[in-house]
């Protein structure tokens, strides 16, 4: 059937199936009775170990704890657990110790068929298609076909749109209200994102990193905070004015080497927050994006592509720190619509 | 009133016809005759003789099934507590640390399956460990399908069921894993959303109707439980009936041997064999899987605490098989690239849509794609051992490695502190050695293939040492080789020498030299008997050298 057949030469004649010794068990009575005791043995366990889950999922407070080795367990779990999994598995080994050492050891042979079909019958339900379109008459009526597959097909349609109303539609105006927009806004308080006190900009030390977030995000419960926090959640850095770059256009959006960047990374938007306090680098754990906080936030490794971006802020008139306004670019991955090469780039003023 | 029909005086008496009483010596025979009578069971159920060859590396498959199974039961167990809910609660339960802390009900579930209701942090444990048994048995049964050739004619179509069912127990797995809302799933959430919005075009759109608006909205959990508990293992389900239906139908291929042939298969029987051998096969990967719930703790949630969109933890990874996209996401430079005022975000669209879609497309296409350059169009039902097709052996072996390194770089700041060396080092490191490496794994396991090869002929040749020094009449010191065994024999040169086929085309033809060549060619009849050195001392035991006259196997289509 194919050309192998003449290449593929046996060098060595096929000594056919291999005889298979006769297990001790096939031969000797004691060692087949030792088998069934082992089987039988592992099979009488199992009650035991079911009345001893019975007792513990009753008996065991939840609570209960079980000290081994110095690691807590938790004992209502860890011996529920024990005996469940220990019957289980008596219940395999009984299965297979029996298969094993009592059940046949002959291998049998079994012939393959031909997985084709013979070609009478293909011809025969190729014929049996053939008789049938003729029947439904379509090859004189062609239209009903084509208009039964065009009708299946457009029936795709109404099933396709039925699932617009998945999520809104990010047109230009909703994204300009949902991923391009937080709720920072001019005046806006920074608090600290654990205390929720307002941070002071004199009680900030160089080289102190805090977390933090606008004061409005309290007002929020629920979903809304989540949406919000997911794109305001911000970090606060206060660096020595001399050792940093801050380009002209930004020199009012730090008050005395106090920055302020959004802390959501722009690859994929896991919040970052390994602070390198020597070399103002902030790393993302998530992919170990670096960012730059001395130089306006610029990646300087990993795979993020944009800048971190920079919330500008001042001080109100009681010395505590306030956004001047929200964020001038999106904050997160980028995305299709929006060209993201205006953003910040090393070297622009 | 209808006049009844004249009853014929000479019509026969009718006699109630009633099947023969079985034998009372069969219980089963009352039971199996009622049910064949209605539904032919005799006829569906057919041969429970059936033959299943016997062999460690076909139980792989067996442990992924068992594993679904497992996740099933457990999965309806989880069910009954869990509320696939992204509302706000104030947590109120057994776990005093959290008392107060506002969470979704999700979380807050998850929390009473863990502490409130007994049993449950068990069952909970053993379906997340059964999880990843499942996805780890999927993988390493693929690979052995893979090295032995079996995705070959007729079982090509089985193969890409396989590659769906693979790639669906990926997104099973991670739906999974997002639904407690604790703060490593929804890290890994908000992952996907930066992964769905990296699509060009349609990725801002494709976000918003999956999570239905802004990430994380309140859709996204309840939607996917709907994915992880319904849609998805509807899918498993039904692939792999399949699945095991193309297999029965095939029957399972086995490795050659004395007396096997293309043509028949030798085994245990069905039943009862088998029966007992994979029904308790089930009973013990459950078992063990119960151990490991009880034993060993699986993703504490209450550890981590409810989701924060403003926090994550360093080291933070997601389950182990979607390593290689973590890893890939990570050491891909940061390229981006800007169109008539768009955005095209190839450092999250290229490893992670990118990659997994090569994976799957490259897997689901390599069985045709080895058929075209070979030309082979005959039945395979005799497996390769993975020497003696040392291309694709070598080709399987760098992917694996290429799938390695893309998996290590998921944990490259692991990596670098636990080795003490420079995280960016690594990374650097890592996005040479994606390329360069399964080159080197794909030269050097050719290298090593060929080699096995050779001492496959010269053992058939030469036979084995015998560790017995023979001192000859003139004084010299010759060790005595032992022939093989007739049966050793036959298998080391049982398999097909690949030739060169005649295919149409040029690439196509190279590539089908380049396929076959370099391979070490099995001994011939004549140098078998020739090997047969007069002068060789005789080992007691040398008259059971095979009988080494060669003939045509008649195995061949």
């Amino acid at each position: 059937m194919n050309h192998h057949a003449a290449v593929e030469e046996h060098p060595v004649t096929d000594p056919g199936i291999e005889q298979h010794p006769p297990r001790q068990s096939d031969v000797d009575p004691a060692v087949a009775d030792r088998a069934y005791r082992r089987i039988v043995g592992m099979l009488m366990a199992v009650p035991v170990l079911v009345v001893a889950f019975l007792v513990v999922y009753f008996a065991v407070p939840r609570d209960a704890e079980l000290i081994v080795f110095g690691a807590n367990l938790k004992m209502q779990t860890t011996l529920l657990g024990l005996s469940a999994g220990i019957a289980v598995l008596l219940v395999g080994m009984a299965a297979i110790v029996w298969a094993r050492s009592l059940m046949t050891d002959e291998e049998i042979v079994d012939d393959r068929h031909e997985l084709s079909s013979p070609p009478e019958v293909r011809e025969q339900v190729l014929a049996d298609i053939e008789q049938g379109i003729e029947e439904t008459g379509i090859r004189r009526r062609k239209l009903i076909g084509s208009g039964m597959a065009g009708a299946l097909g457009l029936l795709a349609l109404p099933a396709v749109v039925s699932l617009a109303d998945m999520g809104p539609w990010p047109t230009a105006d909703l994204r300009a209200q949902t991923i391009e927009k937080t709720v920072w806004a001019e005046a806006m308080q920074l608090v600290n994102d654990v205390n929720h006190l307002p941070l002071k900009a004199d009680e900030i030390q160089v080289g102190q990193l805090i977390n933090a977030q606008p004061k409005a995000l309290q007002d929020l419960h629920g979903t809304a905070y989540q949406q919000a926090k997911a794109k305001a959640a911000i970090i606060v850095v206060r660096m020595d004015p001399n050792t940093i770059r801050i380009p002209e256009s930004r020199r009012d959006w730090q008050v005395d080497g106090i920055l302020c960047y959004s802390k959501i990374c722009t690859h994929v938007g896991c919040p970052i927050s390994l602070w390198e306090q020597q070399t103002h680098h902030l790393l993302c754990p998530c992919h170990q994006s670096t960012f730059d906080l001395g130089n306006s936030g610029v990646v300087v490794f990993g795979p993020a592509a944009r800048s971190l971006p920079q919330l500008p802020i001042m001080v109100d008139k009681d010395g505590y720190l306030v956004a001047r306004s929200d964020f001038t670019v999106p904050v997160g991955p980028s995305y299709f619509e929006r060209d993201s090469s205006k953003d910040f780039q090393d070297g622009d003023r | 009133m209808a006049k009844p029909a004249q009853v014929s005086a000479e019509s026969p008496a009718l006699e109630t016809h009633t099947p023969p009483k079985p034998e009372a010596a069969n219980p089963l025979a009352g039971p199996a005759t009622w049910v064949d009578d209605r539904v032919g069971l005799a006829k569906v159920v057919g041969n429970i003789r059936k033959v299943f060859p016997e062999h460690w590396s076909f139980l792989l498959g067996e442990i992924a099934l068992y594993s679904f199974i497992i996740l099933l039961l457990t999965g309806v167990f989880l069910t009954i507590w869990f509320k696939p809910s992204m509302a706000e609660v104030e947590y109120a339960g057994t776990y005093e640390l959290m008392h107060g802390i506002p969470m979704s009900e999700a979380f807050a579930s998850a929390l009473a399956i863990s502490f409130d209701v007994r049993g449950g942090l068990l069952v909970r444990q053993i379906h997340h460990w059964s999880a990843m048994l499942f996805v780890a048995a999927i993988t390493v049964h693929m690979l052995r399908v893979f090295f032995t050739g079996a995705f070959r004619k007729p079982r090509e179509l089985n193969w890409i069921i396989g590659v769906g069912l693979f790639s669906m127990a990926l997104v099973e797995g991670f739906a999974g894993y997002s639904l407690p809302d604790d703060l490593l799933s929804g890290t890994g959430l908000r992952f996907v959303d930066g992964l769905i919005r990296s699509i060009p075009l349609v990725g801002t759109w494709a976000e918003f109707f999956v999570f239905g608006g802004e990430f994380p909205g309140e859709l996204v959990i309840p939607r996917l439980y709907m994915v992880h508990i319904l849609l998805i293992p509807g899918l498993l389900l039904g692939l792999i009936s399949a699945h095991m239906a193309l297999l029965v139908y095939h029957k399972h291929t086995q490795w050659p041997g004395p007396g096997r042939t293309q043509k028949n298969i030798q085994g245990y029987p069905l039943f009862p064999v088998y029966v007992a051998k994979a029904g308790g096969f089930f009973f013990i990967v459950f078992g063990i899987t119960i151990l490991m719930g009880a034993l060993m703790q699986i993703n504490p949630v209450w550890l981590f605490g409810p989701y924060n969109p403003a926090q994550v933890t360093a080291g933070s990874q997601p389950d182990w098989y979607m390593g290689f996209v973590e890893g890939a996401i990570r050491i891909i430079p940061n390229w981006e690239s800007h169109l008539w005022g768009t955005t095209w975000s190839w450092n999250i669209f290229l490893p992670g849509v990118g990659l997994m879609g090569l994976l799957f497309t490259g897997l689901a296409v390599y069985p045709f794609i080895e058929a075209w350059i070979t030309g082979d169009k005959s039945e395979h039902h005799l497996l390769d051992r993975p020497r003696n097709a040392p291309n694709r052996t070598a080709f399987g072996v760098a992917g694996m490695t290429a799938y390695g390194m893309f998996w290590l770089s998921g944990g490259n700041d692991i990596l670098a502190t636990q080795f003490h060396v420079s995280l960016n080092a690594v990374t650097y490191f890592m996005r040479v050695a994606v390329f360069v490496a399964p080159v080197l794994a794909f030269i050097i396991t050719k290298r090593i293939c060929l080699s096995l090869q050779r001492a496959d002929r010269e053992r058939v040749l030469h036979g084995s040492e015998s560790g017995v020094i023979v001192r000859n009449p003139e004084g010299g010191y010759t060790e005595a080789h032992v022939p093989v065994s007739h049966e050793e024999a036959f298998n080391l040169t049982r398999h097909p020498q690949l030739p060169a086929q005649e295919v149409k085309g040029k690439l196509r033809g190279r590539l089908s030299r380049w396929f076959a060549d370099g391979q070490v060619p099995k001994p011939t009849k004549a140098e078998i008997a020739g090997a047969h050195h007069p002068q060789s001392p005789a080992l007691p035991g040398e008259e059971d050298a095979p009988a080494l006259s060669g003939s045509q196997s008649e195995d061949q289509h």
